[in-house]
C-alpha cells in the first residue's frame, strides 16, 4: 500500500505532463506548419499564441456532447475513452530518468506493444459505431493498416530485446550507455519509425482520416470532447513514438553535462518536430499501398534485421 | 466566302439537293440538313469520309420561334445543332436540323457519340427536345421537379416573372423524395454474386470534389464499380442571362464561367462578338489581351497544381501555389483594378491602357516564378509517393480523349499535340514563339506534367509580351466598340446622340451567327453567338472543356479504389461553374 502511495505523486506528475505537452503540441504543431507553409498560424491569443489551446479547450469543453441517433450509442461512448486510456498506459512503463518511471514492468516493452495494438480497436470501432458510410470505410481502412504495421513494428524492436537481454525499458537505456542502438540498429530504428507513423496515423499513412476522401474517416461524427479525445490521444501518440524512439535508440536520458529529465525531453521534442515536418512535407499513400509496403518490404526488412542481429550476438555472446 | 470542300463532299454522297448551306460570319461550314438524315450525314462525317470529324465538339440547340433575321435558312421552331471537329483538316462543321411542334423529337446520336449523352440530356432539360432512344433521358442541370425548359423563349428568365414561391409540406417532401438515389434507374445491381453494393454519396458539398458536384459512387469494399455524376447544383442559367443582358453587360458574367480562368473566358466571347460586328483589334489591345490571359492561365494552373497534390494528401503546397497567384493577383489588380474577376476586355480592346510601370511589376515576377516551379518539381512532380499515386490512375488514349471530346491538356498528356493557340492562332498567338508540351501516358501523372511545362510557356509567352509590347491604341476605331470612345463624341448633336444610345443600350451587333474557341485554362473555351440585329444576342451557346470532362470521369475511374477517384478528379482540372454554366 505504501509503495503505491508512494508512487502516487509521480503517477500525478507524468500525468499531468503529458496531457499538457499534448495540448502545448496542438499549438506547436500548427506554428510549425504554419512556419513551413508561408504563413503564421495562431498568433493572436496570448504571447505567440500560446493561449490557443486554452481558447480551444474551452470551446471544445463547451460545445454540445451529441451523440447520432443511428449510432451505437455504448461503442460510440467507449472508442475515444479507449485511445486515451491506452496511450496514456504506454507512458507508465516509459522511463523518463532512472528515478521517474511509474511502473518499472520487467516486460516494459511487451506492455507498449499490447497498449498500442488495442489502441486500434478505438479507430475500428469508432468507425463501426458511428453507423455512417465515410466512417465505416475508416474503421475497415484502420484495420487493414493495423495488420499491416503492427508485425513489422514488433519484430522491428527484437534486435534491440536482443542486444539488451531484457524487455525492461529501464535496462534498455543503462544498456546504451557506450553506444546509442540507432548505431547497430539503424535498420530497426528506420522500420520503428515508420511502423510508429502508421500507430499514429500521421501523413503519409493518416489513411483512415484520408480528409480528401474520407471527410474525416472514422470520427466524421464525432464533435465537442469526443473529437477533443481522438485529437488528444493523436497527439499523446506523437508524444509516445517519439518518447520510445529516444528510449530505445537514441540512449534516453543519457547525455553529457545536462539533468537526465531534459535530455530526454531534448531528444524527444527532436522526433515529435520531425513527425510534424514530415506531415508538411509528404503526400498520403493508398491502402493497399501501405499494406503491400508492409508486408513486402518492411517485413522482410524486419526479419533479415532480426536474423543478423541474432547471428552477430550469438558470434559474439556463444551460449554456454 | 470560298465553298469548303466537305459541302461539295456532301453533296456527292447525299445528293445536290439533299440539304441547304447557311453562310455564317465565322465562315464554318453550316449545313441545314433534315431530321431522317442527320444520323446518316453524321456517321458519314464521322467514320467513311477521308480526314474525318472525329470529335463531338458541342450539341447545342435554338428556340428560333422569335428569331427575326432568318435570311438562307429554312423554316424551324427548334434547330438542333451539332458542332463537328476534325483534327485531320484542321476544320469545324456545324449541322443543323430543323424542328417543328412543342415537343420536338428526333434520333438519339448516342449510339454514333458515347459524348452526345449529356449534350442530349442539357438540349432536354433546356429545350424540351426529346431524343428518342437515349439510354437516361434526364434533366441534367436543372432539378427533376423543374416545370419548364428554362432555354426555351417562352419561359420566364427571373423569379419574379414566375409568380409566387410556394413550399407547402407535400411539395417539400416530393422534392426531397426525388433527391433520392435509386440504383435500378441508372441500370445499376445492388449486389453481385457474393457481396452487396455500397452506394457512396460523395457530395455536394465534399472536400474533395472542389466545389457543389455530387457523385454516387457504386462501391464494392472500396473498388468503384460506377460513378454517377450529379451536376447543376452551380448551374445559374449564364446562356440565359445573355438573352437578356446587352452584349457589353455580359461580359462580367463571362468571367464567372470558369472562376478561376478570370478574363481567359471574356476573349472568346469578345473574339465572337466582334466577328460578328467585324471589328478589327490593334497589336497592343491584342498584345494585352495575350499578357493578361496568360496570366490567368498561371493563376489557374497554380490553383490545380495546389489542389490537386492536397487531393493525394501533401498539405504544403498549396499555400506556396497561394502565394505565387497572390503575386499574379496583385499585378492583375494593379493592371486591371480587379482581381479574380477583373471584367477587363472590352468589345474592340480592352478597357484601360496599361498603368505606368507595369513593366517593372511583370518582370519582378517573371524573375520570380521560376524558381519557384523548379522547387515545386522537387517538392511534388518528383516525389515518389505522389508517382506512386498517380501513375498509371485514370489512364486513357488519344482515341478516347477524341471520342469524348476532352480538349486541352488532358489530350496533350495522352501525346496529342494539339493546341489552339498554334492550330488556330487567335488574336495574334501567331507572333508568340512557344513550345505545346506534351506527355505520353495519359495517366493523372501526365497531365500533371503537361500543366507544369505549360506554366513555363506561358512565362514565354508574357515575357514576349513585356519586351515587345506595341505602341499604339488599346480599343479599336470602330462604332460598336464598347464603351465609345469619348473623342468622337461632343462633336455634335449626332455624335452625343450615338454615344449617349451605345452607353445606355448598348451597340447593335449585326444579325448573324460566330463561333469562336480557344485554349482557356482547362481546355477549349468556345462562345457560339447568335445575333438577331439587336442590343442583346439573340442566343448564347457556350462550350466549355470542364462539360465533357466531368462525363468522362466514370468512364476511367471504373475499377479502381475509392482514393484514386479523388486524384482522378484533381487530374482532371474542372471547374463546377464551367461545367454548369
Amino acid at each position: 500500500m505504501n509503495e503505491v502511495a508512494s508512487r502516487l505523486p509521480i503517477i500525478a506528475g507524468v500525468l499531468t505532463m503529458v496531457v499538457t505537452l499534448s495540448a502545448l503540441l496542438i499549438w506547436l504543431e500548427r506554428r510549425l506548419l504554419g512556419f513551413w507553409q508561408e504563413r503564421y498560424g495562431p498568433n493572436r491569443v496570448g504571447p505567440f499564441g500560446l493561449l490557443q489551446v486554452v481558447a480551444d479547450m474551452i470551446k471544445i469543453f463547451m460545445k454540445e456532447d451529441w451523440v447520432p441517433p443511428f449510432a451505437d450509442k455504448a461503442v460510440f461512448v467507449i472508442a475515444p475513452a479507449v485511445i486515451i486510456v491506452t496511450v496514456l498506459m504506454s507512458f507508465a512503463v516509459v522511463p523518463f530518468t532512472p528515478s521517474i518511471v511509474v511502473a518499472d514492468l520487467n516486460v516494459g516493452l511487451l506492455f507498449f506493444l499490447a497498449m498500442s495494438s488495442l489502441s486500434a480497436y478505438s479507430v475500428v470501432l469508432a468507425g463501426w459505431a458511428s453507423n455512417n458510410k465515410y466512417s465505416l470505410l475508416g474503421g475497415l481502412r484502420a484495420s487493414a493498416q493495423m495488420l499491416s504495421y503492427e508485425v513489422f513494428m514488433g519484430l522491428s524492436l527484437m534486435g534491440v530485446v536482443m542486444l539488451t537481454g531484457s524487455f525492461n525499458l529501464g535496462d534498455i537505456v543503462e544498456a546504451q550507455r557506450d553506444l546509442w542502438f540507432c548505431i547497430p540498429q539503424i535498420l530497426g530504428f528506420i522500420i520503428f519509425l515508420i511502423a510508429g507513423l502508421a500507430e499514429t496515423k500521421r501523413i503519409p499513412f493518416d489513411i483512415p482520416e484520408a480528409e480528401a476522401e474520407l471527410v474525416a474517416g472514422f470520427h466524421t461524427e464525432y464533435s465537442g470532447m469526443k473529437f477533443g479525445m481522438f485529437f488528444v490521444g493523436e497527439y499523446l501518440g506523437i508524444i509516445l513514438i517519439s518518447a520510445m524512439i529516444t528510449v530505445l535508440f537514441f540512449g534516453g536520458w543519457q547525455g553529457p553535462w545536462l539533468p537526465p529529465a531534459v535530455w530526454f525531453w531534448i531528444k524527444t521534442f527532436l522526433f515529435i518536430c520531425l513527425f510534424i515536418l514530415l506531415r508538411a512535407a509528404l503526400p498520403r499513400l493508398r491502402f493497399d499501398q501501405l499494406m503491400t509496403f508492409g508486408w513486402k518490404v518492411m517485413l522482410p526488412l524486419a526479419l533479415v534485421n532480426l536474423a543478423v542481429t541474432g547471428a552477430l550476438v550469438l558470434i559474439g555472446h556463444p551460449p554456454k | 466566302m470560298t465553298q469548303s470542300p466537305i459541302v461539295d463532299e456532301l453533296r456527292g454522297r447525299f445528293g445536290q439537293d439533299a440539304f441547304s448551306v447557311q453562310p455564317t460570319r465565322d465562315g464554318m461550314p453550316t449545313v441545314w440538313t433534315s431530321k431522317d438524315q442527320v444520323g446518316e450525314m453524321l456517321r458519314y462525317l464521322k467514320n467513311e469520309t477521308t480526314r474525318p470529324y472525329k470529335m463531338l465538339y458541342d450539341l447545342t440547340a435554338i428556340d428560333e420561334r422569335v428569331r427575326q433575321v432568318r435570311q438562307d435558312q429554312p423554316s424551324s421552331e427548334f434547330t438542333v445543332v451539332y458542332h463537328l471537329l476534325s483534327f485531320e483538316r484542321n476544320e469545324d462543321i456545324r449541322l443543323k436540323v430543323p424542328l417543328e411542334g412543342t415537343t420536338p423529337s428526333l434520333q438519339t446520336i448516342t449510339e454514333i457519340w458515347p459524348a452526345a449523352d449529356w449534350y442530349e440530356r442539357e438540349a432536354w432539360d433546356l429545350f424540351g427536345i426529346s431524343f428518342d432512344g437515349h439510354p437516361h433521358l434526364r434533366r441534367i442541370l436543372m432539378p427533376t421537379t423543374w416545370q419548364g425548359h428554362p432555354l426555351r423563349k417562352d419561359h420566364p428568365a427571373r423569379a419574379t416573372e414566375m409568380g409566387r414561391f410556394y413550399l407547402p409540406e407535400d411539395k417539400q417532401e416530393a422534392e426531397e423524395a426525388a433527391l433520392k438515389f435509386h440504383p435500378e434507374e441508372w441500370g445499376m445491381k445492388r449486389s453481385r454474386e457474393t457481396s452487396d453494393f455500397m452506394f457512396l454519396n460523395l457530395g455536394p458539398a465534399h472536400t474533395g470534389t472542389h466545389g457543389i458536384l455530387r457523385l454516387i459512387l457504386q462501391l464494392d469494399d472500396e473498388e468503384i464499380v460506377d460513378v454517377v455524376p450529379d451536376i447543376g447544383y452551380h448551374h445559374r442559367g449564364a446562356e440565359k442571362m445573355g438573352e437578356r443582358q446587352t452584349w457589353h453587360t455580359f461580359i462580367p458574367y463571362t468571367d464567372r464561367i470558369d472562376y478561376l480562368g478570370g478574363v481567359m473566358n471574356e476573349l472568346p466571347y469578345v473574339l465572337a462578338v466582334e466577328k460578328l460586328a467585324d471589328i478589327r483589334v490593334s497589336d497592343r489591345a491584342q498584345t494585352i489581351r495575350i499578357m493578361m490571359a496568360e496570366f490567368f492561365r498561371l493563376a489557374s494552373h497554380l490553383v490545380w497544381y495546389g489542389t490537386f497534390a492536397q487531393d493525394v494528401g501533401q498539405l504544403s503546397p498549396v499555400f506556396y501555389m497561394f502565394t505565387d497567384r497572390e503575386r499574379i493577383f496583385h499585378i492583375v489588380e494593379a493592371i486591371c483594378g480587379g482581381r479574380m474577376h477583373p471584367e477587363w476586355f472590352r468589345i474592340g480592346g480592352v478597357a484601360q491602357d496599361l498603368p505606368e510601370g507595369w513593366d517593372k511589376l511583370v518582370r519582378q515576377f517573371l524573375d520570380y516564378l521560376p524558381s519557384r516551379l523548379a522547387e515545386y518539381d522537387d517538392m511534388v512532380m518528383r516525389n515518389a509517393i505522389f508517382k506512386a499515386r498517380t501513375q498509371g490512375v485514370g489512364r486513357y488514349s488519344t482515341e478516347e480523349a477524341i471520342e469524348w471530346g476532352v480538349t486541352g491538356p488532358g489530350l496533350r498528356a495522352t501525346g496529342f499535340e494539339w493546341d489552339f493557340r498554334k492550330q488556330r492562332p487567335y488574336s495574334g498567338y501567331d507572333q508568340f514563339e512557344f513550345d505545346i508540351p506534351i506527355a505520353q501516358h495519359g495517366d493523372c501523372y501526365d497531365r500533371a506534367v503537361v500543366r507544369v511545362e505549360e506554366m513555363r510557356q506561358s512565362l514565354r509567352i508574357i515575357e514576349q509580351c513585356l519586351n515587345h509590347m506595341p505602341d499604339g491604341p488599346y480599343k479599336a476605331d470602330h462604332p460598336l466598340t464598347t464603351p465609345p470612345i469619348k473623342e468622337r463624341t461632343m462633336h455634335d448633336i449626332e455624335t452625343l446622340i450615338t454615344h449617349f444610345l451605345s452607353v445606355s443600350w448598348g451597340p447593335v451587333i449585326p444579325a448573324g451567327e460566330a463561333f469562336v474557341g480557344i485554349e482557356a485554362t482547362k481546355g477549349n473555351n468556345g462562345y457560339y453567338l447568335v445575333s438577331d440585329g439587336t442590343p442583346w444576342p439573340y442566343r448564347v451557346r457556350i462550350r466549355t472543356p470542364s462539360f465533357p470532362h466531368m462525363q468522362m470521369v466514370p468512364l476511367i475511374s471504373r475499377g479502381l479504389l475509392l482514393a484514386d477517384l479523388l486524384a482522378i478528379l484533381g487530374s482532371v482540372d474542372f471547374v463546377l461553374a464551367d461545367v454548369d454554366r
